[in-house]
C-alpha cells in the first residue's frame, strides 16, 4: 500500500485514476474495507471519492430523468428520493443498518456489481442508466449491459461511475428482498418491479438470483400484454401465477449458505406474484383518481 | 501518512497508515480503547462512532478519510457533569452483560434520541438493527432507551 489520493473535484479524481489505473475507488468502504480489514486485497493505493462534490449531487432535468450523483448516500436517497425513485428509496431501507445507509452509496453498488446488490434490482427494472467518466470523456451504459459476471462489471481502469440516470414518474414501483432477519441481510432473492403508465411497460430487476443482476424479459412482456391498461381491470390469477412463473424461469440462481436454487426460484415466483398484484392495484388508484 | 482531525474535541496529528481503518487508529494510535473491535465488516456496530455528526462503523472508514473530521467516541459523550444520561440509562437499567456491545450501543442510542426524542419500540428496533449483543440482553437495552429518552426530554437535552 502506497498511495491514498483524496481528489476534491471530479476532474482531479480522473486524471488521478488515469495516471494510476490500479489504485482502487473508495467511497462508503462497506465493501471496500471489508476487503482491506481481512487482509483480502493488498491494492496498490486507494482513491478517496468522499470529498468529490460532484458525485454528491441529484437532479432532475425535465421532470423525466433523475441523475443520482454515484456518492448520494442511501441514507439519503431514503430521505431525499423517496417520491422520484420509490423502488430504489424502498431497497435503500433494507441495505445493511443506520450505520452502514450513512455511508454506503449506489456507486459503491456498481462498482462492487454483486448479484446481491439492494440498488441493482430497482435500476433494472427501471430501465436505468449508467454514467462512466474518465479524462477520455463520460459514455453512457444501459444497466443491464453493464454487469458481466459476479462482481464483474464493463468498467475500464481509467473510469469511475459518475452517475445513474433513473427514469421518474411514469408509474408505481415496488421492491422486495427475502432474507432470514430484517435488517442487515443479504439479499436471498430480491425483485423490483416498476410499470411505466405511458409505454405501457413493466419492467422488471431480479437480485441474488443469477451470477450477475438481471431483467426478467420475457415475464416484462408477458405482464405488460396481460394488463388492462385502458379498462384497469384487476389481475387475473392466472395472470399472477404465469408472471411469477416466468420471473422464476428467467433466473438461474446457486445452491449457497443463504439459500437453494429451489428455494430462491419458489420465493421469487411469490414475490412477483405479489409484487405485481401490488402495483396494479397503485396503478389503478392513481387513474381512477385521475 | 499523516492524519489531522478533531476526536472528542481535542486536535490531533498522528501517522497512520493509509489503508488502516479509523477504529485501528482511534484504539492503537490513539489509546482510545471504548470503541471496540469485533467484527471489522459493519455487521456488528460495536465500533460505532461519529464521523462530522453521523453515526458510522469505524471499521469501515479508511483512516485517511477521517482528515479534517471531527469524531466523537464513545469517550466524548460524558461531560464535566457525569455520565450523560444514555450512560446512566444502560447502567441503571442493567442494560450490560458482557458489556463488549456497549460503547457501539450507547453510540448508536444517543444517536437515536438526537434525531427522534421518543421513539417507538418499532423505530428503537429498527435503528439498533446494526448492533449486535450476543449476550442476547436486548429487553434490559430497550428499557434503558426507554427510560434515556424520558430523562433528556426532562432535562431538555437534545444531544
Amino acid at each position: 500500500m502506497t498511495s491514498f489520493v483524496q481528489p476534491v473535484g471530479l476532474d482531479e479524481a480522473c486524471e488521478a485514476k488515469a495516471a494510476e489505473p490500479d489504485l482502487v475507488p473508495l467511497a462508503g468502504g462497506t465493501d471496500v474495507m471489508v476487503e482491506l480489514n481481512f487482509r483480502r486485497a493488498r491494492p496498490h493505493g486507494l482513491l478517496d471519492l468522499t470529498r468529490v462534490p460532484e458525485l454528491r449531487e441529484w437532479s432532475v432535468s425535465d421532470g423525466c430523468w433523475l441523475r443520482l450523483g454515484a456518492g448520494v448516500s442511501y441514507a439519503r436517497i431514503i430521505k431525499e428520493l423517496g417520491g422520484h425513485a420509490p423502488a430504489l428509496a424502498t431497497a435503500s431501507r433494507t441495505v445493511g443498518s443506520p450505520q452502514i445507509r450513512n455511508r454506503g452509496t449506489v456507486g459503491g453498488n456498481l462498482g462492487t456489481s454483486s448479484p446481491a446488490g439492494d440498488a441493482l434490482p430497482p435500476l433494472l427494472a427501471t430501465g436505468s442508466t449508467v454514467e462512466l467518466v474518465s479524462v477520455r470523456g463520460n459514455r453512457l451504459v444501459r444497466i443491464e449491459d453493464f454487469f458481466t459476471g459476479p462482481k464483474e462489471n464493463v468498467l475500464l481502469p481509467d473510469e469511475l461511475v459518475a452517475a445513474v440516470w433513473l427514469p421518474v414518474g411514469r408509474g408505481p414501483q415496488q421492491f422486495s428482498k427475502v432474507g432470514p432477519r430484517n435488517a442487515m441481510v443479504i439479499a436471498v432473492a430480491a425483485l423490483a418491479t416498476a410499470l411505466d403508465g405511458e409505454s405501457r411497460r413493466v419492467g422488471v430487476g431480479l437480485g441474488a438470483l443469477a451470477p450477475r443482476p438481471i431483467r426478467a424479459v420475457e415475464a416484462e412482456d408477458f405482464a405488460s400484454w396481460a394488463l388492462d391498461w385502458d379498462g384497469g381491470s384487476g389481475i387475473h390469477a392466472d395472470v399472477a401465477a404465469r408472471f411469477g412463473a416466468l420471473v422464476a424461469g428467467a433466473c438461474a440462481p446457486i445452491d449457497d449458505v443463504r439459500g437453494s436454487s429451489a428455494y430462491r426460484r419458489h420465493a421469487v415466483a411469490v414475490l412477483a406474484a405479489r409484487s405485481l398484484r401490488w402495483a396494479w392495484q397503485e396503478y389503478r388508484k392513481d387513474k381512477s383518481c385521475g | 501518512m499523516r492524519l489531522s482531525c478533531t476526536v472528542n474535541g481535542q486536535r490531533r496529528d498522528i501517522d497512520v497508515c493509509p489503508a488502516e481503518s479509523l477504529l485501528f487508529a482511534l484504539r492503537e494510535r490513539m489509546g482510545l480503547p471504548g470503541t471496540k473491535n469485533a467484527c471489522e465488516q459493519g455487521e456488528c456496530g460495536s465500533c460505532t462512532v461519529y464521523l462530522d455528526g453521523v453515526a458510522v462503523c469505524a471499521c469501515l472508514i479508511a483512516a485517511g478519510q477521517a482528515e479534517g473530521g471531527d469524531v466523537v467516541t464513545v469517550e466524548g459523550l460524558a461531560d464535566d457533569e457525569g455520565p450523560h444520561p444514555v450512560q446512566q440509562a444502560f447502567a441503571e437499567s442493567g442494560a450490560v452483560q458482557c458489556g463488549f456491545c456497549t460503547p457501539g450501543l450507547i453510540v448508536a442510542v444517543h444517536d437515536v434520541l438526537s434525531h427522534s426524542p421518543r421513539p417507538t419500540d418499532a423505530a428503537i428496533r429498527e435503528a439498533l438493527a446494526g448492533n449486535l449483543c450476543r449476550c442476547t440482553g436486548y429487553e434490559k437495552i430497550f428499557d434503558a432507551v426507554r427510560s434515556a429518552a424520558v430523562r433528556m426530554s426532562a432535562e431538555g437535552k437534545r444531544r
